[in-house]
């Protein structure tokens, strides 16, 4: 009990005292998962419109799989990062294993199913008299989807905050692919595993206080945007 | 030419039959009302017609074009009309954004959109509510920015499903000033469905009645509303009474129906034995303390059963063999020391009856 308070004190020195080396750590966890997130609400906005305004064969399918893939295991989704972008593997010439970009990358395919599928069901929430509205007044296929988007924004912006959320908070994904190097990949999810296997807990304490701090604040900024 | 045409339309929803065998025409700048009992397929034609839908089969052309074919052609024609729906919904912005929407669409000038939205504003009465919420109006409110939205995109064809539906009689003749203004001023087309007879009487050049998905009659409102082309429309348009009998004698135009013993002359070129209804508007029935000596060709004797008065107005039904309904002013049912169980006198003119052929 004592070593969860001492951690706890010596965590908020390390925070208020703008510790270098978790400063570093915390900055470079929410570059990856910002860049991953904004990566896959790009493709996911258009990909989500497209299929829920399209009428297509398999759709009550695909979606179906989508929502599977919410679960996917983030060790699963490294593996088969690990499988193409090794050294053998089809994109292995592209030698980015182990840096921030393959982490990036990773984070991207696995927070897409859950962008996707909260997007598609985010666009199901909206009325249909209001997409026939927005025809009626002349909008193209590309004004609708935008303007219908606006309309589901609140839900909108709840699944990027949970793929947001999917992204900083997995390890599995971070240590397989992006390797836990000092100052280069390591983040905030594999430097508290790290340092409590080595028995850190005061270090381990204070990165898990700054994740928790991140994911407020990302929500309390998004939930600001969506109010508009 | 027209500028919409429309050929052997039809329509089904998940296999029910919606819409048969519609065919239309408009002319540019005209104002076509549709009217037609609730189901009849009115929202489902102006679907068609403003391209949010696509046919089951049958064309529509606009300006001669193809529409029911696909791809660009669409967009383009549906930037040339804008609809408003029956139920008013509107987006989850401000009431400014709500209006420009249709103007930015199109690409025009922010200076340009500014300025119309603000000029609409005024004309619906509600310039100060821009910058609120669209979600937060009344629903006579939200109707206006509906209504607003449309027009100020200025479109060739307007396409109106029920404008005035759940307003309140001052924002109802509002509405209608509107609608007279944009039809008359900016020649714009007009395809307005309505459930009330009379706006559509008051609004339109020509009235479409469409009953179970078929285009029952198409005309100006007197031939709607004293010419009924089948027992449909006139039993819609309230005829009043509608009298089934078969023709027993004919001669130079004037035919004697025979209704259960009782006999009624009207004007018709229909032949001895046929199946007919003869349709008598109420205000057309003139009553009387007595026979009088009139040039009216029909004259019964009854009692009557009730009256009813709206208004100014008297609803007597009598009982004179035949059931009849007459609508007097009040004043002459005072007169008349009209009563249920007093006898009366009820007469009108065989050109007062239109007659029908019944299938
Ligand atoms: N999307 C739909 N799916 C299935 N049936 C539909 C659909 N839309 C309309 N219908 C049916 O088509 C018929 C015609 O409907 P429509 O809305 O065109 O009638 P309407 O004349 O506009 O009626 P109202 O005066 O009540 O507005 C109705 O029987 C209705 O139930
Ligand atoms: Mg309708």
């Amino acid at each position: 009990m004592t070593e969860i308070w001492s951690g706890f004190v010596r965590a908020i020195e390390l925070i208020i005292s703008l510790d270098p080396e978790v400063m570093e750590i915390a900055g470079k966890s929410l570059m990856i998962s910002v860049t991953s997130t904004l990566l896959a609400s790009l493709i996911c906005l258009p990909l989500a419109s497209l299929i829920h305004f399209n009428r297509f064969v398999g759709k009550r399918l695909l979606i179906n799989f989508i929502q599977t893939l919410y679960s996917l295991p983030t060790v699963v989704v490294g593996l088969f990062v690990f499988v193409f972008f090794s050294r053998a593997g089809p994109l292995g010439g592209l030698d980015i294993m182990f840096t921030p970009t393959l982490m990036v990358i990773g984070q991207v395919f696995l927070i897409l199913p859950i962008l996707l599928g909260l997007i598609i069901s985010a666009l199901g929430g909206v009325d249909r008299p209001l997409i026939d509205t927005a025809f009626s007044l002349g909008a193209s296929s590309f004004q609708a989807a935008v303007i219908i988007l606006r309309e589901a924004r609140y839900a909108v912006v709840a699944a990027i905050i949970m793929g947001f959320s999917r992204a900083i908070s997995e390890v599995g994904l971070a240590i397989m692919v992006g390797g836990n190097i000092k100052g280069f990949t390591r983040v905030l999810t594999t430097a508290i595993s790290l340092e409590t296997s080595k028995g850190e807990l005061e270090l381990s304490i204070a990165l898990g206080i700054i994740l928790l701090a991140i994911a407020l604040i990302v929500n309390l900024a998004l939930n600001r945007l969506q109010q508009r | 030419m027209s500028l919409i045409e429309i050929k052997n339309l039809c329509h089904r929803y998940s296999g029910q039959e919606v819409l048969k065998n519609i065919d239309m025409e408009l002319k540019k700048g005209e104002l076509l009302a549709l009217i037609g009992p609730t189901g009849a397929g009115k929202t489902t034609l102006l679907r068609l017609i403003g391209l949010l839908e696509t046919p089951t089969s049958g064309r529509i052309y606009f300006d001669g074009i193809d529409v029911t074919a696909s791809g660009r052609v669409r967009l383009e024609i549906r930037r040339r009309l804008a609809f408003v729906l029956q139920k008013p919904v509107v987006f989850n912005l401000s009431v400014y954004d709500n209006i420009a929407c249709g103007l930015r669409w199109r690409g025009q000038r922010r200076g340009d959109i500014k300025e119309k939205v603000s000029r609409i504003l005024e004309v619906i009465g509600l310039s100060a509510t821009g910058n609120r919420n669209a979600r937060t109006l009344s629903g006579g409110e939200a109707q206006r920015v509906a209504i607003a939205r449309a027009i100020i995109v200025e479109p060739q064809i307007l396409l109106l499903d029920e404008p005035t539906a759940n307003l309140d009689p001052i924002s109802v003749a509002k509405i209608e000033e509107l609608i007279s203004i944009i039809s008359r001023q900016y020649k714009t087309t007009i395809v307005m469905a309505t459930h009330d007879m009379s706006q559509g009487q008051r609004l339109a050049d020509r009235i479409g009645v469409l009953v179970d998905g078929s285009m029952v009659q198409v005309g100006d409102s007197r031939q709607v509303f004293s010419f009924p082309r089948n027992r449909q429309v006139a039993e819609f348009v309230g005829i009043g009474n509608i009298i089934d009998g078969v023709i027993a004698a004919s001669k130079a135009g004037v035919v004697t129906i025979n209704s259960g013993g009782t006999v009624i002359e009207a004007i018709s070129d229909y032949g001895v034995g046929e199946a007919v209804s003869a349709c008598i508007r109420p205000e057309d029935i003139i009553l009387s303390l007595s026979k009088t000596k009139s040039s009216a060709r029909n004259s019964f004797t009854g009692q009557v059963k009730e009256v009813v008065l709206a208004g100014s107005l008297a609803r007597v039904e009598i009982d004179c063999g035949l059931r009849l309904v007459a609508l007097v002013t009040k004043k002459s049912a005072d007169e008349l020391k009209l009563k249920s169980g007093h006898r009366v006198c009820a007469s009108f003119k065989a050109s007062g009856v239109h007659v029908i052929k019944r299938n």
